[in-house]
This record gives C-alpha cells, sequence and structure tokens, in this order.
C-alpha cells in the first residue's frame, strides 16, 4: 500500500509531502503519525509541505487533525514551507488552520520545536553545559 | 462567448479527484494564468470535484477554454446524476455539511473564482460551473 514516509530525528518526527495525495493518503498519512508518535514517544512532529502545490479543504482538515491529535499525545505539530499561493488560497477558501503552528522552512520549524521542548528533557542535559563551556572559552 | 477547446473527464474515485487537479492546474498554465490564479481554480475544482464523488456518487467534468471580446477564461462544469441538493443557498453557507466535512467546499470554490453557478434540484442531480477569467 502507498504511504508517505515518517522520519524519526531524535524527538522529533519528520513529514515531507511530495505527491499531490489523494484522500485516503492523507488519511493514511494521518493514522500513520498518530500511532507513530504514541509509539516513539515523539515530542514534535514536522510536516514539509513546501512540494504542495494545492491545499484543500481535505488536505486542510487533515493538518488540523494531525495537529490536534498530536497535541492530545502531548507532541507539538508544525507545518513548514507553505507556498504563498497556497496560503493565498486557503484563506480564501475560509481556511485559516487554526490551532496549527506553522514556519516559513525547515531550519525555523525545528527551531520552534526544540523551543517548545525547552531546556527540559534531553537538551536540558549536554547542550546548554557544552553552551557554558564554548563561552566561557570565549570569555578567556 | 465561444469556446476555444473543450475536453471531459470522469470524476468517479479518489483518483480521479488527484487527476481533476492535475488537468486543470495544466489548462490553466498553457491559458497562462498566474500562480496565484492558477491555485484557486485548481483548489476550487479539488472541492467541487470531492463533492462529485462523495455527494453525487460521481459524474463528470467538461474544461473548457473560452474568450469574450477581450479575455480568455478557463470554464469547468461537473455535473453528477446524484440526489441532488435540496437547498443549494444554505449548501453555500459556510460550515453547513450533510456530510463529514468541513461545509467549506462550496461556498469556498465560489469565493476562488469569478463566475460560479449551481444548478440542482432534489433527485435531478446536480451541476456546477465554475469559471475563472485571466
Amino acid at each position: 500500500m502507498e504511504r508517505i514516509p515518517i522520519l524519526r530525528m531524535g524527538p522529533f518526527l519528520l513529514v515531507t509531502i511530495q505527491v499531490d495525495m489523494h484522500d485516503r493518503l492523507a488519511l493514511t498519512l494521518q493514522d500513520d503519525l498518530t500511532a507513530k508518535i504514541a509509539s516513539t514517544g515523539a515530542k514534535g512532529v514536522l510536516i514539509d509541505i513546501s512540494s504542495l502545490e494545492v491545499v484543500d479543504s481535505f488536505i486542510g482538515r487533515m493538518l488540523a487533525n494531525i495537529s490536534a491529535m498530536a497535541s492530545v499525545l502531548d507532541a507539538k505539530t508544525v507545518v513548514v514551507g507553505m507556498q504563498p499561493a497556497v496560503a493565498i488560497t486557503l484563506v480564501e477558501l475560509g481556511l485559516s488552520l487554526p490551532g496549527v503552528r506553522t514556519a516559513l522552512n525547515v531550519e525555523r520549524g525545528m527551531d520552534q520545536l526544540h523551543r517548545a521542548l525547552g531546556g527540559t528533557e534531553k537538551r536540558g542535559v549536554n547542550e546548554p553545559a557544552r553552551q557554558d563551556a564554548e563561552r566561557g572559552d570565549i570569555a578567556q | 462567448m465561444a469556446t476555444l477547446r473543450s475536453e471531459t473527464l470522469p470524476v468517479r474515485s479518489e483518483r480521479d479527484i488527484v487527476y481533476v487537479r492535475q488537468t486543470v492546474r495544466r489548462w490553466a498554465e498553457e491559458l497562462r494564468f498566474g500562480l496565484v490564479d492558477q491555485t484557486k481554480i485548481v483548489t476550487a475544482a479539488s472541492e467541487i470535484a470531492r463533492n462529485t464523488v462523495v455527494y453525487g456518487g460521481g459524474g463528470e467534468l467538461r474544461l473548457e477554454a473560452i474568450n469574450d471580446d477581450v479575455r480568455k477564461g478557463l470554464r469547468l462544469t461537473f455535473e453528477d446524476k446524484g440526489p441532488g441538493i435540496a437547498d443549494v443557498d444554505l449548501a453555500l453557507r459556510d460550515g453547513f455539511t450533510t456530510g463529514a466535512g468541513l461545509g467549506l467546499g462550496l461556498g469556498g470554490a465560489k469565493r476562488l473564482c469569478n463566475e460560479f453557478n449551481v444548478d440542482s434540484r432534489p433527485g435531478n442531480g446536480t451541476r456546477v460551473m465554475l469559471l475563472r477569467w485571466k
């Protein structure tokens, strides 16, 4: 069966939608992502839609659903890379995706997820300490 | 108004909805629509194509490249032989749905086009016409 791949990167799940999805494929992605959040305990989901030339109300609803389901499972979702023409069309269609975090590109999306994760958990153990050390080096 | 050329596609399955999007995109490109206008007409077509499949039990789409004296346009006519729409005005209202959707399809598609018309009577199927001028 046709599926959109979901990649795991540390505490996050990454999805890049690169095909014009038919409705069932979108629903399958919604189910797969939710199951994967539950099985991996992921804290964030990044969905890259920069290749999508059309987001209609069905796909829009899928993005909102994923975001809501992930939230219930204690994971943040960021949708990144929406093309300007798609954004204009979505708003005119009447869908402004309330409750869905967005970012202009993957980099900013990852930043949002890292910030949402805060200084707690995985990040808190190693990285702040190393940053402090680096800052110390510069000061010397 | 003159029809420059036309094509008819089946709109019976989810795959057909994808093919409708791709075909409408190709026509809009060939008519040299700008990217935003392309996206609008393709999105509107996707909404109505889904209605045709889900509520109309399948039907067909006729694409027409048309022109009047000053401009070119793309006209899309979706037709099904389904149960029809009892109250078109109500169906056009945002948030109204008899199915599981968001109720944005018809009203949203109307906003994305320059001309829009729904012709439907219970038991007689539904015809939706979308037109976007270049």
